[in-house]
């Protein structure tokens, strides 16, 4: 039993390095002698390595490296080029957006300015990955599918980042560069605009979110449950189901009445997953452009329920005191 | 051969578990946790408690025993005193009384000589701590009579704040402007991104109180009063000042957000916990002491005394409360001393009052 429930890859086999297929015209040579690590075969592929790299994934990088050192560097400066503070303090530590009072105007490179230019070359590296992307996947005659998911996730990054800024008229309503500041960020995000969980977009962002990590769980549960019949030969079994395939769907039908088919499963998360950020964008677009006040919209809209008052009534002190505010 | 390597690998990613689990967990507060209802059942409306922090909490906020009470009557303070200018109208033997309780309050080691120089008489004025003190008293007075819809009966002394210290545990200062590398040309940290204690650790703006505890104070709420957009220009980053000085009551009190706010909206007043209008008036109260009483005293003090760019040492929520939702746990010491509930002197800076206590 403990075959099954063993964490790691229990099955790793090993031969001559694969190369990878033959390049046509207008592709860069791979880089890198194929190397073989056996640790690294436990939780995946063994094999590391031949890396293409490309004209795409060479500008990607670099852009993405001037936006590491940009980030990077304003940090350390914050806190006065001290190794052991930048150290302690690096969860803490961010690079800012300009203060709103620029509004969409170019600000002074240490009030902004950096923020601006890190963002511009972030952006210009992740467009240019997803390029990557999708011409490797092209290259290799897939589908365009995991472009088109990453494509998801950076109209999110551009929601937050670009164009909810440019439609409230500010930069400075964009996201910090930093681990704790982005994560207090969201937090005041959801305070100004009344409570972000009365967002009708933000609360399907959730659906999916957590969906997808049932799908995920139920989809691999059920492929190493049959694999002992032959199961992980899941995407042959679309078209030619075998007895893996038959007992997965029967035991979904025999316990909650419906079963996914291995086509469709797959479908399902893509799906779930892509529609996350899709439309956690949404929501984050809407808030301030459309609506100011989720929870008053809530309200508005039958959405928020009424709770029985357990506290004596309250009653704003502001508007009892004449000329207080 | 097959059985012997999987063992081992079993005993590796346990091992490699309980240190990563152990890892993480050196950034957590050790159990037990206890979460006490405090609102309608099932909306998140929670104080959660740690029993085990709780008790050194506990001794800290411990009330001194009264010094026994004295006869009210006889001849006034400011008939057998030179230079007694706030405390005139009490008995001899109660001024006696409060003198003794407030060096014990205050100044426990050097006693009567903290505020009265040796060798001189004791109507002096000449130590500064003489001149701060008669105001401290002036604004006990007031904060007793006029701001009990923050302080209610319970009242406060000079104890509250000082407990045995000469200055509190809790005060702020601004901070000094951030140390900028290479001629400003990077690193502004936009007065945050740092592990502050004034803000509970969190990555918020580090100054914050500067803008809503002292002079020309900033808007606190940044709610639109509209579902949809009606020109509410509030910004993220103010947002983010609100919830700095938010953060700082909440530690300051050892309360969470819900002891003031109900959790579906934080701005909304109908069905918030009635503290929530006690805090109201106590971030107006700690506005007046600071420009009314605090500030103006700033000459006075020694430049050691002062903050990092010459300002005196003010007070906000924690200075009074130490991490207790009701200082000293809601145990009244004013009814033992209720010669610091009378009406004193007027303070003499009623305007910058005023000014503290519009917005």
């Amino acid at each position: 039993m403990a075959y099954y429930q063993n964490i790691f890859t229990q099955v790793q086999p090993t031969g001559p390095a694969s190369h990878g297929v033959p390049l046509g015209k207008g592709n860069s040579p791979r880089t890198g002698e194929p190397l073989i690590v056996h640790l690294l075969g436990r939780i995946g592929n063994a094999q590391i390595g031949p890396i293409y790299l490309g004209g795409l994934g060479l500008a990607s990088l670099i852009c993405g490296l001037f936006a590491f050192w940009i980030i990077g560097f304003n940090m350390l400066a914050s806190v006065n080029w001290d190794p052991i503070q930048f150290v302690r303090q690096l969860f803490w530590l961010a690079l800012e957006p300009p203060p709103p009072s620029y509004g969409l105007s170019l600000p002074p490179l240490n009030e902004g300015g950096w923020w601006m230019m890190a963002g511009f070359f972030l952006t210009v590296s992740l467009l240019l990955w997803w390029a990557r992307m999708y011409t490797r996947a092209r290259a290799l005659g897939m589908g365009t599918h995991v472009a088109w998911a990453f494509a998801a996730a950076i109209w999110l990054y551009l929601v937050l980042g670009f164009i909810r800024p440019l439609l409230m008229g500010s930069w400075g309503e964009a996201v910090p560069f930093g681990i704790f500041p982005h994560l207090d960020w969201t937090a005041a995000f959801s305070l100004r605009y009344g409570n972000l969980f009365y967002n009708p977009f933000h609360a399907l962002s959730i659906a999916f979110l957590y969906g997808s990590a049932l799908l995920f769980a139920m989809h691999g549960a059920t492929i190493l449950a049959v694999t002992r019949f032959g199961g992980e030969r899941e995407i042959e079994q679309i078209v030619d189901r075998g007895t893996a395939s038959e007992r997965a769907a029967l035991f979904w039908r025999w316990t909650m009445g419906f079963n996914a088919t291995m086509e469709s499963i797959h479908r399902w998360a893509w799906w779930f997953a892509v529609l996350c950020p899709l439309t956690g964008g949404i929501g984050i677009l809407l808030t301030g452009t459309v609506v100011d006040n989720w929870y008053l919209w809530a309200v508005k809209h039958g959405v928020a329920p009424m709770y029985p008052a357990v506290f004596p009534a309250v009653v704003d002190p502001a508007t009892l005191i004449q000329g207080v505010k | 051969m097959m059985k012997a390597s999987s063992g081992f690998f079993r005993s590796i990613s346990i091992a490699a578990a309980a240190l990563a689990a152990s890892t993480l967990l050196t950034g957590c507060e050790r159990p037990p946790i206890d979460s006490v209802q405090h609102g309608f059942r099932g909306t998140g409306m929670v104080q959660v408690y740690n029993p085990r922090l709780l008790i050194p909490e506990t001794h800290k906020n411990v009330v001194p025993d009264p010094i026994p009470a004295v006869p009210s009557d006889g001849p006034r303070a400011r008939d057998a005193y030179k230079n007694v200018q706030v405390l005139g109208d009490v008995s001899v033997a109660e001024f006696t009384r409060l003198m003794v309780a407030i060096s014990q309050w205050v100044a426990p080691n050097e006693q009567c000589t903290y505020c009265h120089a040796p060798g001189e008489d004791f109507s002096s004025d000449s130590m500064y701590t003489k001149v701060v003190a008669r105001r401290m008293i002036q604004m006990t007075q007031a904060i007793n009579t006029r701001w009990t819809a923050h302080v209610a009966q319970t009242g406060v002394t000079c104890y509250t704040c000082h407990r045995g210290n000469h200055n509190p545990a809790e005060v702020w200062f601004k901070s000094a402007p951030q140390v900028q590398a290479t001629r400003g040309l990077l690193g502004n940290d936009a007065g945050q991104n740092r592990a502050s204690p004034n803000v509970g650790l969190s990555s918020l703006p580090y100054d914050a109180l500067r803008e809503y505890l002292s002079s020309n104070p900033q808007e606190i709420r940044n709610n639109g009063a509209t579902a949809l957009p009606t020109g509410n220009r509030s910004s993220i980053k103010q947002a983010e000042f609100t919830y700095s000085l938010m953060m700082h009551m909440s530690d300051g009190l050892g309360v969470n957000c819900t002891y003031c706010h109900n959790t579906q909206n934080f701005a909304k007043w109908d069905g918030a916990p009635p503290q929530r209008v006690t805090a109201w008036h106590g971030i107006r109260m700690a506005r007046e002491i600071n420009t009314g009483y605090i500030e103006p005293l700033t000459p006075v003090f020694p430049a050691g005394r002062l903050g990092p760019t010459g300002d005196v040492a003010k007070v906000n929520c924690a200075t009074c409360h130490q991490g207790a939702y009701k200082p000293l746990y809601g145990v009244s010491m004013l009814r033992d001393y209720p010669q610091l509930g009378r009406v004193g002197t007027a303070p003499a800076a009623t305007t910058a009052a005023a000014g503290g206590a519009r917005r």
